[in-house]
């Protein structure tokens, strides 16, 4: 037997508020049984996702973020709702993997795309009126308490 | 939004040659990015020529305080080095993926002899 359930939440767009809905998050009964790995991996993914959003979506103008989670016995489906401007180009950053260069040439950024794209499946982006709606599934394998 | 533009708990203890520098924060992200550079950036003016971070506290780490931690490296200079210690299972996934493993010498745990008494 695996568990299901839903979990969602509502969060202003900014980091602290990020950290703090990622910690309730985690806490709220549908995921509170995934195993340390998979909650890391969760956690990173849509923490990524997040801080993208009120990094970039939200750069001008201040917005909440609807966030969705439902888990089923074969994995976490994730769906990310921003009311900010569009993606450029009116689809998802490449996420290449980070060119590692020496010293001086190290990258500080531009982690954060190829980390979601590395972890995450069926990963979706769509534009739907004034919103930003962005679904993936992660790879989780929630065993019933 | 108390802890905004907060404290990042880093403790710093120099070894002769070494600096040990504990993060006493569960998470480094995001939202404390900009404090833990600029701490590190106080931290890492003593003269020693190695520093050892250590986070075996740190249970999360995201790409914005692995660039943190990158941008540490890099104001440090060419002739002095940053070395890691004591990473999470969390942790220590984000420097495999981005292939950051490579760039720093990673330790298990502290030294042996370096560990805190307590």
């Amino acid at each position: 037997m695996r568990a299901e359930g839903t979990a969602r939440i509502t969060l202003p767009g900014d980091p602290l508020a990020v950290r703090d809905g990622l910690r309730q998050l985690f806490t709220m009964r549908a995921l509170r049984h995934l195993t340390e790995d998979e909650r890391g991996t969760a956690e990173l993914v849509l923490a990524e996702a997040l801080n993208n959003i009120v990094e970039h979506a939200y750069a001008r103008a201040p917005g909440e973020i609807d966030l969705w989670l439902h888990l089923t016995g074969t994995g976490m489906l994730c769906r990310i709702t921003d009311r900010g401007a569009p993606m450029p180009a009116g689809t998802l950053p490449p996420g290449l993997p980070p060119c590692i260069g020496k010293g001086a040439d190290l990258p500080e950024g531009g982690f954060g795309w190829y980390l979601i794209r590395t972890l995450a499946r069926d990963l979706d982006y769509r534009r739907i009126a004034d919103r930003n709606e962005l679904s993936f599934r992660l790879d989780v394998q929630q065993s019933a308490p | 939004m108390a802890e905004w533009g907060g404290h990042m708990n880093l403790v710093a203890e120099p070894r002769g040659e070494l600096l040990i520098v504990r993060a006493l924060e569960d998470r480094i992200d995001a939202a404390g990015a900009i404090q833990f550079k600029d701490r590190m950036r106080l931290l890492v003016q003593h003269p020693a020529q190695r520093v050892l971070l250590d986070l075996s506290r740190v249970r999360f780490l995201d790409s914005s305080g692995l660039g943190a931690v990158v941008a540490v490296m890099k104001l440090m200079g060419p002739d002095r080095r940053l070395e890691l210690a004591g990473l999470t299972p969390a942790v220590d996934k984000v420097f495999r993926l981005t292939r950051m493993d490579s760039v720093f010498t990673i330790h298990a745990s502290l030294p042996d002899g370096l560990r805190d008494a307590g």
